[in-house]
């Protein structure tokens, strides 16, 4: 979109105020992200510019052994991991069987699978607590694991379902033809062509995991204290460099995941580009 | 599909029999397919559909007294509620009442009777401690205890708890009431709460629409327009806040606009303010992180749809003579719309629901719905009030994503 040499004063003006409208949009979304990562190497124990020195004795907090950060961490690893998995198996699962065949109520169907997305968390996490306590899952690891493959499954749906768009299911058939059991067919045919999509939805999940505390908070009691509740307990109370200690290294997983989502993505161009 | 009928009737039993095994097939097919989806399905009802559905039902639960004194509930609902009710409804309650105390009963109707009148619990108590072991009339003894049991009101909050359903907390959740003859009415004008909060609700997510409508469409214009390789490194400006964690970007926003913090710090150093302003734990707080939170969402539908647009539209319309602000405006921005309206909707049916980041960076009076319902339910057990004002607030959401459905692809709504 560059000027043209014939644009008149006006159009000038007009590009240029767009253009610095969007440096000021683009400032105001990384701004936050990275003011945040030197305040936590700082040696004061305030959240301010400038910094009264450098240091890691926030670093060493995190990661005390005995400290809440790392007992909060733990907990989101387990839980996190866990929710994963089981929401790429069934979802995976789902949006196979949703591009097999054609059947009556598919369309409510899909909106049942990916209705987790939209409704509020608060009604999601009361419904639950609820639940929950009913049949014996509040203040649970497992309970934490089902809520959160409840709240992550929708994006595998989605990912895996948008994969299978453009995949020819009549391999299954020559895979069955040439005598592969239905598991062989989905493993050695299906899985590798569709992995894109499911290792996108997963991480989805996993970062929806790791970033949820509305419902964690209704229905986890402090041994399970994710690292979510911990950040959100530690910003309410008493806000320290160790939350942004914490935050940077929360920055680097993002970077990761961002980075992995768009390797993953440029492969499935590179391959529908060799297709077509 | 059209088979050859060549050889006439002779073939018609092995064709009917090659029909009806396809049909087998398709049908097997079909089943498969089914059950695959089954899993999830089935999971997805029993750890959510029904939990919700539950609770949301609980808007009507009436409360304990059906449980706790059921022979004083059923003689209440047969009372016409004119005078007073007959002497055994009255022997009835002083048994029912003695006998709560033993069940730990007392305390839930006491706290759901106190919703029709907040003097009943202390009644309640008072009662009980001069309950004497047996009397000859019940009424006379109950009027000398406290003259309230005297009152043809006292006996109409009870009744108001007796039937098993109630609509008080979807009215009251719209400020509305029961008045005494049962007839629909707007609550006094100082206990109308909820109106002001769901205006508040709606003014919050209506206003982070816009303003994200009102950045995230000219970012979109510019990362669709640029060339790929330029726009491939603003995007990450973009995708980067969209895949950190919420808390951390809500933290660094009270960073940023604490009375010291940098925002502060650069207008003052610009001369623009003399003193800090308060800039956070308030509206201004709430509408900086949420936007910011938000934003992502209008930008990638936006820019996935202004990718599809050829700019030669534009073009040929100015080479027509059109000013290149018509040209933008009556050709180029009715081609985006149904990007607006995919954003739009996603970001209003999102900020509706949110707690997190208001109950953070926001004061008391910017605290929306769901702040109330997770109120009701940790801090005052009153679920009747949470699970009604949940219903409303989840019906909204679900209507609008109704019309989100009928607009956009379900594909399209993660392009990354």
């Amino acid at each position: 979109m560059a000027l043209p040499p014939y644009a008149s004063p006006a159009e000038k003006l007009w590009f240029w105020a767009f253009r610095v409208l969007c440096g000021l949009v683009l400032l105001f979304l990384i701004t936050p992200v990275l003011v945040i990562i030197p305040l936590s190497f700082s040696s004061g124990s305030f959240l301010t510019y400038p910094l009264p020195g450098f240091s890691l004795r926030w670093y060493t907090e995190i990661f005390d052994p005995s400290g809440p950060w790392l007992a909060a961490l733990k907990n989101s690893l387990i839980v996190a991991p866990l929710a994963t998995l089981l929401a790429m198996a069934l979802g995976t699962l789902a949006a196979v069987g949703l591009n097999r065949a054609d059947f009556p109520g598919k369309g409510m169907l899909l909106a049942l699978l990916i209705s987790p997305m939209v409704v509020p968390l608060v009604i999601v996490a009361v419904g639950m607590y609820f639940f929950f306590a009913q049949v014996g899952l509040l203040n649970s690891y497992s309970g934490l694991v089902l809520a959160h493959t409840v709240l992550g499954v929708p994006f595998v749906v989605i990912t895996v379902n948008a994969t299978l768009q453009g995949f020819d299911f009549n391999q299954v058939r020559a895979g069955a033809s040439l005598g592969a059991s239905p598991m062989r067919v989905f493993f050695t045919v299906v899985l590798p062509q569709i992995l894109p999509g499911v290792v996108s939805g997963g991480l989805f999940a996993f970062a929806t995991s790791f970033d949820e505390v509305v419902v964690a908070l209704f229905i986890a009691s402090p041994t399970e204290r994710t690292l979510p509740i911990q950040m959100f307990s530690g910003i309410r109370e008493n806000i320290s460099p160790a939350i942004a200690a914490m935050a940077t290294i929360l920055i680097l997983l993002s970077t990761l995941l961002l980075v992995t989502m768009e390797l993953l993505r440029r492969r499935s161009e590179r391959l529908k580009g060799s297709v077509e | 599909m059209p088979t050859t009928t060549l050889d006439g009737d002779a073939a018609a039993p092995a064709q009917g029999n090659l029909k009806s095994r396809l049909r087998r097939a398709e049908r097997l097919r079909k089943v498969k397919a089914v059950s695959l989806v089954a899993p999830l399905a089935l999971f997805l009802v029993v750890v959510f559909v029904v939990p919700i559905g539950s609770m949301l039902f609980n808007s009507t639960d009436n409360g304990s007294l059906r449980q706790i004194m059921p022979q004083t509930a059923s003689s209440l609902q047969q009372w016409d509620g004119e005078g007073l009710p007959g002497e055994a409804t009255f022997a009835a309650f002083a048994d029912e009442l003695r006998d709560s105390r033993r069940g730990g009963g007392l305390g839930s109707v006491g706290r759901r009777l106190n919703y029709e009148d907040s003097g009943f619990r202390g009644l309640l108590m008072r009662t009980l401690m001069g309950l004497p072991p047996a009397s000859d009339n019940w009424r006379d003894t109950l009027v000398e205890i406290d003259p309230a049991w005297g009152e043809t009101a006292t006996w109409r909050g009870i009744q108001a708890a007796a039937p098993p359903r109630t609509d008080r907390y979807l009215l009251a959740s719209l400020d509305l009431e029961r008045g005494p003859d049962g007839e629909v009415q707007r609550v006094d004008q100082q206990d109308r709460l909820y109106q002001a909060v769901f205006q508040r609700t709606m003014v919050i997510a209506g206003g982070v629409t816009l303003i994200c409508l009102a950045l995230g469409f000219p970012l979109a214009y510019l990362l669709a327009t640029l060339p790929a390789r330029t726009s491939n490194l603003l995007m990450i400006l973009v995708l980067l806040p969209f895949w950190t964690s919420l808390l951390v970007r809500t933290a660094a926003w009270i960073i940023l606009l604490q009375s010291n913090g940098l925002a502060n710090q650069s207008l003052m150093a610009l001369g623009l303010v003399e003193s800090p302003l308060q800039l956070v734990f308030n509206r201004i707080g709430v509408f900086f992180a949420m936007v910011h939170i938000l934003l992502p969402f209008m930008v990638l539908p936006l820019y996935s749809v202004m990718k599809g647009i050829s700019p030669s539209f534009q073009r040929a319309a100015v080479s027509l003579g059109a000013h290149p602000f018509a040209a933008f405006w009556q050709v180029y921005v009715p081609q985006t719309v149904s990007g607006v309206a995919a954003g739009t909707i996603l970001v209003f049916i999102m900020a509706l629901g949110y707690y997190i980041t208001p109950a953070l960076v926001g004061g008391p009076a910017d605290q929306m719905v769901s702040y109330y319902v997770a109120y009701y339910t940790n801090t005052t057990n009153n679920w009747g009030m949470a699970a009604a004002l949940g219903s409303i607030l989840l019906v909204v959401t679900l209507l609008l994503y109704l019309v989100y459905h009928r607009l956009v692809n379900r594909r399209q709504l993660i392009r990354r």
